[in-house]
Formats: structure tokens, C-alpha cells, sequence
């Protein structure tokens, strides 16, 4: 019935992808990958906790803070990574279908945009420190309670979440890479698509950090 | 298992039009929640994201990242995953109120 009947170290054999592949389960290394996503949920979770709770106790100063926040550039940021995502799904889907220039076409994409949500974050970030809001300056430490706390939240969660989209970039650029060279390929491409939960995860997140941070009045 | 394990059978390959019409979606209900806070600012605003965001959460979920064709075991492991956030969201706000 099975295909091939050698011990499991295949790799010695004469193994091309498919052969030493054959052991694995890609709905086993499917849930892996979420239970991955799982902790990443909760990792941000615990920071919408902190968020919540702060918010309940300093309603009308988060309110106020929340003003000084440029929503258009959030907006747009939101834009490009819902972009983004939709880039991501189309490469997964193309290279499924054998589809290997699109497959890496809509990957590059992918890439170009989360670089773009890092440029709009950058002149965002830039421009509240040349205010003197951010953490340790001295506006920010002269700011009442509840608008310190929303600025310090606002600057640890969407900065973790950049850093989320610059390792999520640095992965895609390696997949991109592997894809270029053959390593990963229609029948290979589970990494493809763990790299694409990743990334909608990265925009899930983002999704709800917008209306926390620059909805907010 | 075979190697045909690794390739999805084609239902499962989702076309470029259903997810180029979930991103329509989810655009559209991007500008809702900002329209909505912009236009109503205040709790009707906070409404309407609160109940528009989990929306544009499953759309993504759903779709982009296929959970609608997963396996019941991984949906529900998902459930379970958010289920856990939301109590302890939930009893922190048993307390605080309470204070």
C-alpha cells in the first residue's frame, strides 16, 4: 500500500522532495502552525487585557490622547495590509496550482506592501518623537496618567506588531527565495502557506489595533 | 501517507475572484467603522467598530487563512484558543467594576 517501505531516515536514500516528504502530515504540521498562531493571539491578547482594563479606568483621557493619533495614516496602513493579505492568499493559491511566476509575483507584492506599512509607521513614529511623545521624552511624561498609559500602549502594540511585519517580511523574502530555486514548489508548499497564516494573523491584529488606537473618541 | 497528501484536492484552491471579493469586503467594511467613528463620534462609533471588526476578523479567518474548509478539529481548537481570551478578558472585568 505505502509507497515507499524504508526506515524513516529517508534522507540518505535517493530522496528527491516528494520521497523524504512522505512521512509527513501536512494536516500534522498544519495544527503545529496554528497552535503557533494560537500563542500569538494570546501574546497581543494579553496586551488588549492591559489596554481594556486601562481604558475603562482613564475613559475620557484615552479619548483625548486618542485625537493626537493621524487617522488617514492608519487608515491607510489598514488598507495596505488588507492588501496584502489578499496578495498573500493569491500566492499561496498560485503556486498550489502550479503557478510559479504568479506564485512569486503576488509574493513580491506581498513583501513591497509590508514595507510600504512600515514606511507610513516610521513618519508616523517620527513625528510623534519630534513631538517629544514617546516613551522617556518629555512630553509624554508630562502628559496626565491615562494619556501616558494610552501612548505607551499605543507605541508597545503597534510596535510589536511591526516587529511581527518585519519578521514576517524577512521570512517571505526567504520563501520568495526557496520558491526562486525550486525548493518549494506545488508539491512542496506547506511553508508557503504557514507563511500566509502568519501574515493574516499580522493583519488580524492590525485589524483591531486600529479602532483601539485612532477610533477611539 | 503518499505524496498526493502534500497537494489540496481543487475545491480546497480557492479561486482569485472569492478572494478579491472578500478584500472588497473588507475594504467596505474598513470605511464603515471609520465613517461611522468620523460621522458619529461617541458611543455609536464605538458601536459600530466594536460590531463591524469581528466581522472583517472572520472574513479573514474564514477565507484568507481557510478555516472555512479546515477540519472541525482545528475550527474548534480556534474556538477554544478565543474562547480562553475572552474569559480572561471577561472575569478581569468582573473585578475591576466591582472595586
Amino acid at each position: 500500500m505505502t509507497v515507499n517501505a524504508a526506515p524513516i531516515q529517508t534522507s540518505g536514500h535517493a530522496g528527491h522532495a516528494g520521497h523524504t516528504r512522505s512521512h509527513l502530515s501536512h494536516e500534522g504540521s498544519k495544527t503545529g502552525m496554528w497552535l503557533f498562531l494560537y500563542t500569538e493571539i494570546l501574546l497581543f491578547g494579553g496586551l488588549f487585557l492591559i489596554y481594556s482594563v486601562y481604558r475603562y479606568l482613564h475613559a475620557a483621557d484615552f479619548s483625548v490622547a486618542a485625537a493626537h493619533l493621524n487617522v488617514p495614516i492608519g487608515v491607510i496602513n489598514t488598507v495596505v495590509l488588507l492588501t496584502s493579505s489578499l496578495t498573500m492568499a493569491l500566492s499561496v493559491t498560485a503556486l498550489q496550482r502550479d503557478q510559479r511566476s504568479r506564485s512569486m509575483n503576488m509574493l513580491m507584492a506581498t513583501i513591497a506592501l509590508s514595507g510600504l506599512f512600515l514606511v507610513f509607521k516610521f513618519f508616523e513614529w517620527k513625528a510623534k518623537y519630534e513631538h517629544g511623545t514617546f516613551p522617556g521624552m518629555e512630553h509624554l511624561n508630562q502628559l496626565p496618567n491615562g494619556e501616558k498609559l494610552f501612548f505607551t500602549l499605543y507605541f508597545t502594540m503597534t510596535g510589536l506588531h511591526a516587529v511581527h511585519v518585519i519578521i514576517g517580511l524577512a521570512v517571505m523574502a526567504v520563501v520568495w527565495q526557496r520558491i526562486r530555486k525550486g525548493t518549494v514548489t506545488v508539491a512542496n508548499y506547506p511553508i508557503l502557506e504557514y507563511t500566509g497564516l502568519y501574515w493574516h494573523i499580522v493583519d488580524l491584529i492590525w485589524i483591531f489595533l486600529l479602532p483601539l488606537f485612532y477610533l477611539t473618541n | 501517507m503518499e505524496q498526493a497528501r502534500t497537494v489540496d484536492s481543487p475545491q480546497h484552491i480557492l479561486t482569485t475572484s472569492v478572494f478579491v471579493k472578500v478584500w472588497v469586503y473588507l475594504v467596505i467594511l474598513t470605511a464603515i467603522t471609520v465613517g461611522a467613528s468620523v460621522l458619529f463620534p461617541g458611543a455609536v462609533g464605538i458601536g459600530v467598530a466594536t460590531l463591524v471588526t469581528p466581522i472583517k476578523a472572520a472574513l479573514i479567518l474564514l477565507f484568507f487563512m481557510h478555516l472555512k474548509y479546515e477540519s472541525t478539529a482545528l475550527r474548534t481548537m480556534f474556538l477554544v484558543a478565543i474562547s480562553i481570551l475572552a474569559i480572561f478578558i471577561g472575569l478581569t472585568f468582573f473585578d475591576y467594576p466591582l472595586r
